[in-house]
């Protein structure tokens, strides 16, 4: 049996669109996934569902669509996507006015919901992960509660003869995982070629993090023409072992090192990778040179799979204000210094001082604390200050604090940003597998 | 000599818990990297970062340590304060760990 081709189009929201373009012309694809939500995502997107019901998908999924729609209808591959976000139904019918657009007409959407359970969350008074409190605790700030589908939930869209699936909130590893079983039929119960699944996947999903991307550090690890870089792809064996690949003339690198990077990315315990369809085990995988620009991975397997799902929820949690300026020259850090002693005074004659708030130096301290660096002298520094506020009138002053430091601060200060944004947090959750009822609508022109 | 001549890191973020992934070039230096980054030197090293504790998986077959720290992120990357909320540049700071002295 011939290797399945599956294609990594993106690995955030806001990713490029050329490399996907790419792909779906020159990587002779069964598959093409597009992986778009993070953890607020749809909570964000939710928001723009508020003001405008025909809105709450991907900002970018008709430009994308637009694009690859084209090399799909022309080639005959799978694309699958989560960029439905918080409206997964309006994604499809966005996903067939570009269609119409293109003149596309025998093309089919397949969406998948059943992801939104803030319902449910809000009947059941569950406890927050990482948390000793429960969803009660967020009421009056819930915006949004989407548990994690897996593959089951996407099969049916794929056994439709679909030519793209849109999901809400689906385990991303899962948007690859499912054409896999569609197409070699494994079953759901499978755990050792679930598992393969999975890591193919785990893999593909970020991207080009797994072909060249944020691996560069010149002199030490170097990467060839790193602003071409290219997508990954694999070809899947009907065992799921795989080779991890990119396209012949795109810049970045496929190896040993990039693929240990992206499989180890965010992993937590090796041996036990929770997924809807199953607990993966990465413990055992092997990566191996196959030749320039590929790497074989094999050796996952798995476990039976979970009996509860993973839940996220959004909700408002006030406001941060921030500020920020520069110094420069002999004497930069102990004048960014004196500015944030200013600044700590300020807000305990505001009664500020007693909200959580970091005031630190960029170029000094913000990014790992005092301690590392401690011993060496900026040219430069920035003075940063951000403020957790429970109102957006009481955000506004952090900025202007800052900005009060021109005339009112130690010498020499300069470019004074302010910014304030609405903090929508995410929290987690668990929700018992038979509380979700997934359903597949399919769309045509 | 230090972790960067010898490995690459690279760190992510789940809710409040960092990873961080050490791996050495060469698949043969990855016994040093596991003498030397053990859970406490790294509690040293991120001290002003991680106020929980830190797990360590060593995966020697990958030429690779795992590494989770809890609590680690301020919150969580959809809360926190901080500059860098995801902890993305958490990775760059093991790689400044001297080698030399290396117990064995």
């Amino acid at each position: 049996m011939k290797p399945f081709r599956i294609g990594s189009g993106a690995g955030y929201s806001g990713d490029r669109i050329d490399p996907a373009l790419d792909l779906a012309e020159r990587g002779e694809l069964d598959a093409l996934v597009f992986e778009c939500l993070a953890e607020r995502t749809i909570a964000l997107a939710q928001l723009r569902r508020s003001h405008d019901p025909q809105l709450g998908y991907d900002p970018l999924l008709k430009e994308r669509m637009r694009a690859v729609l084209p090399a799909c209808a022309r080639q005959g591959f799978k694309i699958i996507t989560n960029m439905g976000a918080a409206h997964p139904r309006a994604a499809g019918q966005a996903v067939l006015e570009i269609a119409r657009e293109l003149r596309l007409p025998g093309l089919r959407v397949a969406v998948v919901t059943g992801d939104d359970v803030l319902p449910w969350m809000r009947e059941h008074d569950v406890p927050l992960l990482e948390s000793d409190q429960t969803v009660r605790s967020l009421d009056g700030h819930l915006i949004s509660a989407n548990a994690y589908l897996g593959a089951e939930a996407m099969l049916p869209a794929l056994q439709s003869g679909a030519d793209v699936v849109i999901t809400g909130r689906v385990a991303d590893p899962a948007l690859f995982l499912a054409p896999l079983m569609h197409h070699f039929g494994w079953k759901a119960n499978d755990w050792q070629r679930l598992g393969q699944g999975i890591v193919v996947g785990h893999l593909l999903e970020c991207a080009a993090q797994v072909s060249g991307g944020y691996i560069a550090d010149p002199g030490h690890v170097d990467v060839p023409r790193l602003a071409d870089v290219g997508f990954p792809l694999a070809e899947v064996q009907a065992d799921g072992r795989a080779v991890i690949t990119k396209l012949e003339g795109t810049g970045g690198r496929v190896d040993r090192l990039t693929c240990t990077a992206q499989l180890l990315y965010e992993l937590e315990d090796p041996g036990r990778y929770l997924q809807p369809d199953v607990v993966a085990d990465f413990s055992g995988v092997r990566l191996r040179e196959e030749g320039p620009g590929r790497v074989a991975v094999e050796g996952a397997t798995g476990h039976p799979r979970p009996d509860q799902l993973k839940v996220t929820l959004g909700y408002r949690e006030g406001f941060i204000g921030e500020g920020q300026i520069s110094y420069a020259g002999p004497g930069a850090r102990a004048r960014g210094e004196l500015a944030l002693a200013v600044l700590e005074r300020r807000l305990e004659l505001l009664g500020l001082d007693a909200l959580e708030h970091r005031a630190e130096m960029i170029g000094v301290n913000a990014m790992h604390g005092p301690w590392l660096g401690v011993d060496r002298e900026p040219y430069e520094v920035r003075v940063r200050l951000a403020v957790r506020t429970a109102t957006r009138a009481q955000a506004e002053l952090v900025g202007q604090e800052v900005e009060a430091l021109y005339l009112n601060g130690p010498a020499g200060g300069g470019g004074v940003t302010q910014s304030l944004r609405e903090v929508v947090a995410a929290a987690s959750a668990l929700i018992p597998r038979e509380a979700i009822r997934t359903e597949c609508h399919v769309l045509e022109l | 000599m230090k972790v960067r001549d010898i490995a690459l890191a690279r760190s992510g973020d789940k809710g409040n818990r960092a990873t961080l992934s050490v791996i050495a070039h060469d698949p043969k230096d990855y016994p040093l990297l596991e003498r030397v980054l053990t859970i406490d030197r790294l509690q040293e090293h991120y001290r002003d970062v991680v106020r929980g504790a830190i797990q360590r998986y060593p995966l020697p077959h990958l030429g690779a340590l795992q590494f989770v720290m809890n609590d680690a992120l301020a919150g969580g990357v959809t809360r926190s304060l901080a500059l860098d909320a995801h902890g993305k540049t958490l990775s760059a700071a093991v790689l400044d760990i001297e080698l030399d002295g290396d117990p064995a």
